[in-house]
This record gives C-alpha cells, structure tokens and sequence, in this order.
C-alpha cells in the first residue's frame, strides 16, 4: 500500500472520524450478519407459509365463540393454555394458526406484485437506458405521470370500484409499484452501456434483443435484485395497509393487516391482537431489508447507502 | 436559469394533463359510473337520472373536456352524498390535511437531518449506528401499526395525549410521528451520504486549511452543498407522505383529505374521488416544481450559468 | 539579520493499516528563513503532501505526527490544541493545494470565500475585508476585481482560480506560506506565470514559502533551497545551485538525467530513467531506501541505518555511504545508450 493511497483529499482530520481498519472490519461484518440474519429470517416465515397446512394446530377460520379472546400464554391469565398458545381473536379462532396462514398472503402478494411490477418497471427502465433519445424522454415522461399519483389513494380508489379479492389487490398494486423498477434499471443500463463489450456486441451485429438479454441484464442484475426486495417490502405493507382500511384481502382470510384492523376495537385491553401480526409484518419486511441491504453491499459496496 | 425553469414547468403542465385524463377514466373502471353512483338499491329510473345529472350519457370526449374545463376553474362539480359542491369540501378539510403534512416534515426534518450529520462526521460510530438503526426499523414497521402502538400507549396507558379529533395542537403530535417517521429513513440516509461524500472535498480541506471553525466548516460548508439532493428528496417524499396520510388520519379521526378521500371511496362518491386524486396529484407536480426551482437555485452553477 | 520562520526536527508520521504501520514520513528535519524557499522534491507516493498536512495538522485521523521540534517562529506547534492551531491556520500559516478546480466550494462567491478567513482572524467590517481581497486579487493579476468578488467559482478558469487561491493564502498576511503542487494541475503556459507570481509575492511580503513539487525546472526557477525526498526520508538537501551542479546522491542525479536539455542531450538519447518502483513503507525498513533501484547499490546499502552527511559545501548534505568525492565521479557517467 502506497502512500498515494492515503490522498491528502479525504483530510477533514479531526472533523471526520476515519474508519480505523478494525471499524471497517466490523462493517464489514454488520453487513453480512444483516445478509444472513435477513435471510435466515426470511426463510423461516417461507417455510412457516409452505407447510402451514401441516403445522398450523387449528383452523385458521373455525370460529368457536365460547372460546374466543383467550390471552396469549405468557400473559400469566388463567384463562391461558398451550393449545392456543398465541391466544384467540373475538371469533374465537386460533391465532397462531392465523398467523401461519397470514404469512402466506403476505408472502404470495409480496413475490406477485414484485414480479408483476419488475416486468414493467424492467422493462421500461432497461429500454430508456438503452435506446436513450426520444425513448428515454416517454419512458421518463410515463414514471414522472405515474409518480404523481398518490399509491395509497388509487389503489383504494380502484379496488373499491372493481371489487376486492387477492387478484384484484396484487394486479393493482403489480400495476402501480413498478416506478423504483424503472429508475433504477434505467440509470443502471445507461451505465452499462457505454462500457465496451456493449459496442463489440453491437459490432458484432448482434440484435437489439440480443444484446439485452445476454449483455446488459447479467450486468444490472444485482441492481435488479436489490430493487425487488425493496418492492416486494413495500408490496407487502402496501397490502397490509389497504387490508386495514378494509379494501385489500377480505374477512374472513387472515391477513396480517385485516388482522390488525380486526382488532382495533380491541386493542386497549387485548393489545397482543395487534402486536403480534403488527410484528409478524415488521419481521418480515425487516428481514427482507436487510436481506436487499446486505446484498447490495455484497454485490456493489460502493453504492452503500 | 430561465430555459431551464421553462422547459421544467411544460413538462409539469403536460404529466398534469395525463394524470387528469387517466383520474378522470379512473370512474369507468367500475363499468358504470351512474350505477356505482346510485347505490344497489336504486331504480332503472334513478340510475337514468343520475346519468343525465352528471352527464354520462355524453361521449366519454366531452365529457372529459367539460370536467377539464370545469377543474380547472375550481369547479368539480356536486357531491352526490353530501350535496354540496365537491369543491366546497375539499377546500374545506385541505388546510388541515397540509397542517398535518407540515407538522410530519417538519419533525421528520429534525430528526433525520442532524441524525444523518451526526452519523456522517463519526461514521461506523455508536451514533451512527443508532441512525442506522432507526432507518431500518422506520422502513419496515407499517405505518398504521406504528400509529396504533402509538394510540395504545402516548394515548391510553400513559395518558399523554389525545387520541381523536383535531381540538388543539395536542392532538397532532402523534399523527405528525406517525405520518413523518415514514420519510424519515430515506431523507437521513440521504443527509448522512452526501455529507460524507461532501467532507471528503478538497474545498473541505481548503475551508479548514484557512483555520475556520468547525461548526462553520460543518454547516456554512458542507451541509450547504449536502443538502441540495436532500431537499428534492423531501419535496417528493413529502408529496408520498400527502398521499398516505389518508391512513393516518382515518386512524386518529382527524377530518382532513384523506380522511375524506376515505369516506368518498366507502361511499363511492365519485365525483369527490376524482377530484381528490386530481388535486392531490397536482398539488405533488407543483410541490416536485418547486422542488426543483429550489434546487436549481441553490447550485449556483445552475442559477447563473 | 535573517529570521527563522519555521524549525522543524524529527517529524515523522505514521499512519496504521491492515498490513501494519505505514511510515510515509520519517525523521525529516528542516527550516524555512523569512523571504526564503523551500522546495521539497520527490515523484509521487514519496510523502511529500504528507508532511505539508502534517506540518498545518490537517492529517487524516487515523495518522499520528511526531517532531522533537515544531516551531512556527519559536512557538511550539506539538503543544497545541486543535482550537489554537485553527487559529494559526489562514492567518499565520496558509496552504495552497493542488487542485483548483475543486478547491473552492461552489456555492458561494470568491469574495465570500475570500474574506471569511480574515472576518474569522481578525473580525474586520465586511467592507473592509472586502477592500483587502480587492487589493490582493488585484496583487495576483486579476483584472476587473471588485466585479470577481462576485463571481462563482465555475465562472473561472483553472489558472485564475489558482491565482484566487493565493490571493486567499495571502489574505491575513501569513508568515509562512505552504504550496502544495501549486502548479500542476494547470497548463504549462500559466505555470510559469503563477510560479513567478508567487516569487514575486514572497519577496514583496516576506514570507517564507514551502513550495512541494515533483517537478525540476519548477525547482530551478524559484527555490533557494532543496530537499529532494525520497520514500519519506530526505536524501539530499542544500542550496538551488549545489543540488543543480553538484547533486550527489544517486536518486538526485537520477532524477536531473531525465531532464531533456535543449541544445545538450543528442537527439534520439534515451533519457535517463531509474528502474523500480517506490519500496512499501510499511514497517520498518534497514538500510537505504533506494537500494533497491540504485545503479551503485553495495552491501553496506542495506546493512543498517544510512545518517545525512555533509558534501563538499557547508549545508549541502546527503543519505549515501558513497563519499561526495565517489558521487562526483558517478555524475560524470553518461546513461548507457
């Protein structure tokens, strides 16, 4: 290592505390656990959502009422016990079990709206960065448009007038989340493209489709990676919100959301009916974050923050 | 800067022209607009009536044209509900909706920006991982639960503050929390990246070669060239966060837009929907407008060229 | 009567990094006379902004300095807090960087940017701060002055901001004045303007000038004195002329052979280039640094610590275990074709 290395450039001497070498170890480190802590996470609630018909104890949707709103077992009620260890709702319903069948609207609603909005977003994105000129400008002309709409808002709007089911609610949303997709693979693209086995490509006479495919995508798609965990995320809140406001996934399904909304009434003296798929969705997402997060610093460390 | 502010404004003129025309097709996607207007329970009579009230029986052209004609001199016509003209009540619950929005920014702004500071000039420090922290946490809790939380213990366990209704200033502090802890993350982590790539400047090394002190170096400095990208970021955020406060508010009952917006959907008082829609979507074109007006004027290499 | 300006002993800076302590600064002494330049010479990676940081404490954090001896006229700058330093940076001792283009913030005038330091020293009225940064851009060759004052950085060229860079060096008066590189990010036709600029400067002031620089013939314009520095040490220092006639130290006639003489070196003549690369810094290192790339490398090179020497003149010294007698015959070989 060269002393040019050290350039008199980054002197804010004792304005700026430089990482000492154990700090950026320790960085380096944090990165990763947050990589694998948000993928063990992650996993598990996959797991939890696939073999929910064989590990959830109960119905998710029986409804006894002589039993319903019995607390969880750690809040030291009488009332509580292991068969409903994460209690009942005011239907009486397991809430474990609900929980587990939860995780699988989240998730599916998460992966289809991202792949829904990816196709788009890419698509738009890659071809303005590529074609660049008068393509560029409509393709920024339509996120500028799609942007200035608020989300929340049209997709209330719109699934109140076309009905709400879980199509209904992840085409809407596939269809409205797709503008982070474009921006990012834009500028992405438009940095791959001038780099040099682009121009032998094209020199090459390889066609347009071609080129994209098996040039510049390989090259943007740790880019595209970290966009759709970030989506998927916003997918899944999304949902969640809309659920809450009664127009996502409809009673009696348990969504996380619905589930929450459900209880609001409740939650002064039964506050576990909100915390726990309240923090069931904040698992969730967080373990995707971090996940996004720790693959973008594996992948391009640069663009940190 | 003049041909800059030109062109920048035509843009803003046509994505708000694209967005009234996509927010006006917006009511058809119920198939009927008078038929959603009138509720089950109407007569073939009734239907036909409203849609020669509301004039859906004239080619969908003209009828865009004439609500076109109409927004733009503030006139949105009747509420079918609430039989008062639409905009009589947006213009009504507007002033508390952006009271609510300003008081969100305003919090947000305080918190992330000497967080972010803070976090770039001790970087890998304990007080930047504390901002990291709360960057992490604030993108993947869901905002309603955030507020619900919020409600259950400021509100009821602690008897802190109100937690309905918009009778004093009390009552905005938790809703301004809820609604402006969702942009907080995004304006710090911002904030903490261009202050650090700006302290690493040679004009940096230049202000403290020349024996300034440090807050100056710091503030007159650094974060004057730092927060020209912040301030675009929270212009569109804050538009984002306009268009979630619907949550928000109808959570804490606080009668604003949003809350509104809400009891028109459930209702399917279309009329208000759309002209909800358009002024929220118009009023975040002007807010990015303006955005990047006060950008361009703060590089003075933009300004005078 | 000559006034030192500066005295500096035993500076050394040491910066850890995952493969240990790097040394890029090692045991350098030297001081500078009131009207008097210096010049330290070295190629790149040779440490010599290192000590120009050191000497104003703008290190990186992670560096530490040492000196035995740190005086900036008599008053000892090892003992200072980083508030009082401040105080002594743009006021009693300023720095001309490299880069013009990037070294003034963009986002404000020059005449902000030019009165603020002497607002901050001497709390002087704006207008008459203003008044001093006329007078000095005036001084630097800078037309239409008050009408610059404010202007943008980008609305200047490379070579003007430069000149507006010494101007701001020059605003309290400094006693000692350290460029860095001053001219070589400009073009060749403005260097030797900014460089006579700033010997005119220094003799009308009377300031002491570090001038840091990889290039010779800048060296022979205006230095009075040399240090040519090499891998953190120096490894000769004297007077203009005996490093110019009589350079003794192998790196040093290494460096005056790859200069092209008009009207001297024969057409098509390879000019002289010293093999190598910079040694690493890292750790201690025995013996001559340069023995890797030394024509006249002998065992006792390498055999322990090599101290400065005198040459044939009083203070023409040199880091060599050749006698000045055998340096001289050395210089007398003609490159090998």
């Amino acid at each position: 290592m060269a002393v040019s290395d050290i350039t008199p450039g980054t002197t804010s001497g004792a304005l700026v505390m430089e990482p000492s070498p154990r700090a950026l170890l320790r960085r380096r480190i944090f990165g990763h656990a947050g990589l694998v802590i948000g993928a063990f996470v992650l996993i598990s609630i996959v797991l939890m959502a696939l073999l929910a018909p064989y590990i959830a104890p109960h119905d998710p949707l029986d409804q006894v009422l002589d039993r319903k709103l019995i607390p969880p077992i750690w809040s030291g009620s009488d009332k509580a016990t292991w068969t409903f260890p994460l209690g009942t709702d005011h239907f009486g319903r397991d809430y474990l079990s609900r929980l587990i069948w939860g995780a699988r609207i989240s998730l599916m609603i998460g992966v289809s709206a991202m792949l829904i909005s990816g196709v788009i977003g890419t698509t738009i994105g890659v071809l303005a960065g590529y074609f660049g000129g008068r393509v560029d400008m409509v393709a920024n002309f339509i996120i500028t448009t799609r942007l200035s709409m608020p989300v929340v808002l049209v997709a209330l709007a719109v699934v109140s007038m076309v009905g709400s089911s879980l199509t209904v609610v992840i085409w809407v949303l596939g269809l409205l989340i797709w503008d982070r997709f474009a921006v990012v693979m834009r500028s992405a693209t438009m940095q791959v493209r001038n780099l040099d086995f682009v121009a032998s490509a094209q020199a090459l006479g390889c066609s347009t489709a071609r080129i994209v495919l098996s040039e510049i995508l390989p090259n943007v798609a740790n880019h595209l990676i970290v966009v759709a965990t970030i989506e998927m995320a916003h997918a899944i809140l999304l949902e969640a919100a809309l659920s809450f406001l009664g127009l996502g996934v409809q009673p009696p399904e348990p969504s996380w959301g619905l589930m929450i909304s459900e209880a609001k009434g409740l939650m002064f003296f039964d506050a576990w009916l909100i915390a726990i798929p309240g923090t069931a969705l904040f698992l969730l997402v967080l373990s995707i974050n971090l996940l996004g997060d720790g693959l973008r610093d594996v992948t391009a460390p640069e663009g940190r923050n | 800067m003049l041909p800059y502010v030109l062109k920048r404004f035509a843009v803003a003129i046509l994505v708000a022209i694209t967005v009234s025309m996509i927010t006006f097709s917006m009511i058809y996607l119920s198939g009927d607009p008078a038929l959603a207007l009138a509720g089950e329970t109407a007569t073939e009579a009734d239907i036909e009536n409203i849609r020669r009230v509301y004039g859906y029986d004239r080619p969908i052209v003209v009828q865009y044209l004439d609500w076109l004609y109409r927004a733009v001199q503030g006139d949105f016509g009747q509420s079918h509900y609430l039989k008062k003209p639409v905009s009589e009540v947006i213009f009504e619950r507007l002033p508390t909706t952006m009271l609510l929005g300003f008081c969100a920014l305003v919090f947000a702004l305080t918190l992330s920006i000497p967080l972010g500071v803070l976090a770039a000039i001790r970087p890998n420090s304990l007080i930047d991982r504390v901002a990291l922290t709360i960057a992490v946490v604030g993108q993947a809790m869901p905002s309603f639960w955030f507020a619900l939380i919020m409600m259950l213990w400021l509100g009821i366990y602690w008897r802190l503050l109100p937690i309905t209704g918009t009778d004093s200033w009390a009552n905005f502090v938790m809703p301004s929390i809820a609604l402006g802890y969702y942009i907080t993350p995004a304006v710090m982590r911002l904030t903490r990246a261009g202050m650090l790539e700006v302290l690493s400047t040679d004009y940096i090394r230049t202000a403290r070669a020349k024996g300034l002190r440090p807050m100056t170096v710091l503030f007159k400095h650094a974060l004057r060239n730092a927060i020209i990208p912040v301030v675009s970021l929270a212009a569109v955020q804050f538009g984002f966060m306009l268009g979630g406060s619907i949550v928000i508010e109808t959570i804490f009952a606080i009668n604003g837009l949003g809350f509104l917006a809400w009891e028109s959907i459930q209702r399917a008082d279309l009329p208000m929907m759309q002209a909800i829609v358009l002024v929220l979507s118009v009023f975040y074109i002007v807010l990015t407008f303006l955005a990047d007006m006060l950008n361009a004027w703060l590089d003075p290499r933009i300004r005078v060229g | 009567m000559v006034e030192r300006i500066l005295e500096v002993e035993g500076l050394s800076v040491d910066i850890p990094v995952p493969a240990g302590m790097l040394h890029p600064v090692q045991d350098l002494s030297f001081h500078v006379d009131r009207g008097e330049t210096l010049a330290i010479v070295g190629e790149s990676g040779c440490g010599k902004s290192l000590t120009s940081l050191a000497l104003m404490d703008l290190l990186p954090s992670r560096a530490t300095r040492r000196a035995s001896k740190l005086a900036l006229e008599g008053q000892d700058l090892t003992a200072l807090s980083e508030r009082q330093m401040s105080d002594l940076r743009g006021n009693r001792m300023s720095m001309i960087f490299q880069e013009p283009m990037t070294s003034l913030n963009p986002a404000y005038t020059i005449g902000d940017q030019l009165i603020e330091a002497l607002r901050r020293h001497r709390g002087v009225t704006v207008s008459e701060a203003r008044d001093r940064a006329v007078w000095l851009l005036e001084k630097v060759g800078i037309t239409a002055a008050r009408e610059r004052l404010r202007q943008y950085p980008h609305q200047l060229s490379g070579g003007l901001r430069q000149r507006v860079m010494i101007a701001m060096a020059l605003m309290c008066g400094p006693d000692l004045i350290i460029a860095d590189e001053p001219t070589t990010a400009l073009d060749v036709t403005i260097q030797a303007q900014i460089l006579h600029l700033l010997a005119d400067l220094q003799r009308e002031f009377q300031t002491g000038l570090i001038l840091i620089t990889h290039d010779l013939g800048v060296v022979a314009r205006v230095a009075d004195r040399v240090a040519v520095m090499y891998a953190g040490q120096f490894v000769e220092e004297g007077t203009a002329l005996q490093i110019f006639q009589a350079p003794t130290h192998p790196y040093t006639q290494g460096l005056l052979d790859c200069i092209p003489v008009p009207g001297k070196t024969a057409r098509g003549a390879h000019l002289g280039s010293i093999p190598g690369i910079v040694p690493s810094l890292v750790g201690r290192m025995p013996g001559c640094h340069f023995a890797e790339r030394c024509r006249y490398v002998t065992d006792a090179c390498r055999a322990g610590g090599i101290a400065l020497r005198d040459a044939t003149e009083p203070g023409h010294r040199y880091r060599c275990v050749l006698t000045p007698e055998q340096a001289a015959a050395n210089k007398t070989i003609e490159p090998v074709q």
